[in-house]
């Protein structure tokens, strides 16, 4: 009876090892593949960028034919200094409009969502239904009324037309009210005994305790800004003022000469976002999964 | 002294438990109407109107009437709608088949994988396309083809061709939404109660009996969310096309899609007339889809309870 019972034992044993291996073995494939376009367009920034156009991407690890030279010049060294400076121009312009859009964004949709989770009030109910309409529009079809309306208000060509219609985001609205709803209300009623405002409460009591939802959403919405192609290319129309995803495809142009930039510029475009990620991993998944449970 | 008192009382008035509420949600009551509804209006009103840059005409039904004739417009929903099926048949079974194992016991070194898998979605449609556009080149040294050559096939033309084009730009989206989808999943699973694994095992259940039994219905929220998250993109998708085929046009309109046949009349023909035409018969099937399918999964029935 021992002895049987030992056997089997033994029988899951391995059967489980086995099925460890397979697993992990096909996550480590998975994971290959995913990684692969992306490592061999490493590869192919240290050969001249025209031959990666002529010849397609390609594995090739010859490492006599590879050089630094595309980096050097992105960083203005072997006479790139013009294109450097644009490329450098484009990266400040996508920070620079990365850091506005997210700092706003927060702060009025934590108001927002304030607003909406810590009072009982007759159209309360009815406003969070509008900000889940909202969701229910794709972007790409009020992209030509909003286009025209930010012509009308003369904002076009400015980085305020780029960030004024996303400013109130309905997703990042969705999180802060989620993550609202599980706070103490009674620390509401405690800042309302010691005469805090009811602003004051908001700010210097609410907001400290709120800290680990603007996290997740600052991290989340900088990658949504940092990345933002469709809206910015109808807005932003002097090269001066471009951010990276346009300036990039800019580049792209089959008369292009600037071939070097665009492959050694688009993978030091991946860097500060590859930081941030690694930096605040857990923060990334707790915000983009906030909505999937509970839907 | 009168009007201090009228600023007490209005500070009094701003103050209040009543008022702040609205002075919370006056940033979205404003940005609803400028930038939401406002511009849904009139893209109904344009749809209905030819604007030519010096005078507006109304035209009934005209634009409607042109895109039932439009072959490139029907083109483009064939497109999408094939294009969002697709995405839902590869984009939902096999991301969740990965978050169950990898919310089992055994894989190993899970923060590693869940995080290469995450890291396509971090990067710009601009440099993806780029690089999935060169890997697909149509010269024979490109990575695409020199896998062809490895099997002893000649190399083809991928992007001037059906099918090869759909299936570049279905490995670029598989490529990019795994990972996401998997993560979608894999926090689904951690809200369900691991003690019904248990009683599970005591009533002798199988593997596949616990996923089918448990797992897969307990999961049934995410699955929604993901559902509706996945019509919308599919339909909606355009930069992918757009970096793919480098700028909004195909051969023979093969990548081209519902919102890139109204970036092309909009934006590059100028015609925003019928453009918002193509993006409300978008929306409408958007929302009948999406209606559809969280009929069929009760989600309003759940609601109502």
């Amino acid at each position: 009876m021992a002895k049987a019972y030992k056997e089997k034992k033994t029988i899951g044993g391995t059967k489980t090892k086995v099925l460890t291996v397979l697993s992990t073995g096909l996550f480590a494939v998975l994971c290959f593949l995913i990684a692969f376009p992306l490592l061999a367009g490493l590869v192919a920034s240290f050969r001249p960028g025209t031959e990666l156009i002529r010849k397609g991407l390609n594995v090739n690890l010859d490492i006599s034919t590879m050089s630094l030279n595309n980096y050097v010049y992105l960083f203005g060294g072997n006479g790139g200094a013009e294109d450097s400076a644009k490329y450098f121009m484009w990266f400040k312009n996508s920070l620079f409009l990365t850091v506005v859009t997210v700092v706003l964004t927060l702060i009025i949709c934590y108001f927002i969502a304030y607003g909406l989770t810590m009072y009982e009030y007759k159209l309360k109910n009815f406003l969070f239904f509008l900000v889940i309409a909202t969701m229910m529009v794709p972007f790409e079809i009020l992209m030509l009324p909003l286009y025209r309306e930010i012509i009308a208000l003369k904002l076009i060509d400015s980085m305020w037309g780029v960030i004024l219609p996303g400013l109130c985001s309905a997703s990042t609205i969705f999180f802060f009210r989620q993550y609202m709803t599980g706070l103490p209300k009674e620390l509401l009623d405690a800042g309302r005994i010691d005469g805090a405002t009811e602003y004051g409460i908001c700010v210097k009591i609410m907001l400290p305790i709120t800290k680990p939802a603007f996290a997740s959403m600052a991290i989340l919405s900088s990658m949504g800004a940092w990345n933002n192609m469709l809206w910015p290319m109808l807005v932003f129309r002097s090269a001066e003022k471009f951010t990276l995803p346009i300036g990039l495809n800019t580049l792209l142009t089959p008369y292009g000469n600037n071939y070097d930039v665009l492959i050694a510029g688009s993978m030091f475009s991946i860097v500060p976002v590859l930081i941030v990620f690694f930096a605040f991993q857990k923060y990334f998944i707790d915000g983009m999964t906030a909505g999937a449970v509970k839907g | 002294m009168e009007n201090n008192k009228k600023s007490g009382a209005f500070k009094k008035f701003l103050y209040s438990q009543k008022t702040a509420p609205y002075v919370f949600v006056i940033p979205f009551i404003l940005s609803f109407c400028i930038f939401w509804i406002y511009p849904l209006i009139s893209t109904i009103i344009m749809s209905f109107q030819d604007i030519e840059p010096t005078a507006t005409t109304f035209v009934g039904l005209d634009n409607y009437t042109k895109l039932l004739k439009d072959t490139a417009f029907h083109q483009a929903i064939r497109n999408s709608a094939l294009y969002m099926f697709l995405t839902l048949v590869l984009l939902i079974p096999f991301p969740m088949l990965f978050a169950v194992l990898m919310d089992s016991r055994l894989v190993k070194a899970k923060g590693v994988w869940k995080a290469v898998l995450y890291i396509p979605a971090l990067t710009s449609v601009v440099i993806s396309g780029t690089l999935f556009r060169l890997m697909f080149s149509e010269y024979d040294t490109g990575f695409a083809n020199q896998v062809l050559e490895f099997f002893n096939q000649s190399p083809i033309k991928w992007l001037k061709m059906y099918p090869t084009s759909y299936f570049a730009l279905l490995v670029l989206c598989c490529w990019r939404w795994t990972g996401v989808n998997m993560l979608y999943f894999l926090s689904g699973l951690k809200s369900i109660d691991k003690s019904l694994y248990e009683s599970a095992d005591i009533d002798g259940a199988t593997p596949w009996q616990k996923f089918w039994l448990v797992t897969f219905p307990l999961l049934k929220p995410t699955t929604v969310y993901v559902l509706t998250i996945s019509v919308y993109a599919g339909l909606a998708m355009f930069l992918e096309s757009f970096m793919l085929w480098a700028g909004n046009s195909s051969p023979n309109n093969i990548g081209l899609t519902i919102v890139g046949y109204l970036y092309k009349r909009g934006i590059e023909k100028n015609q925003l007339g019928y453009a918002s035409a193509v993006g409300l018969v978008l929306l409408i099937i958007a929302l009948a889809i999406n209606m559809v399918q969280l009929l069929l999964n009760g989600t309003f029935k759940k609601e109502e309870r």
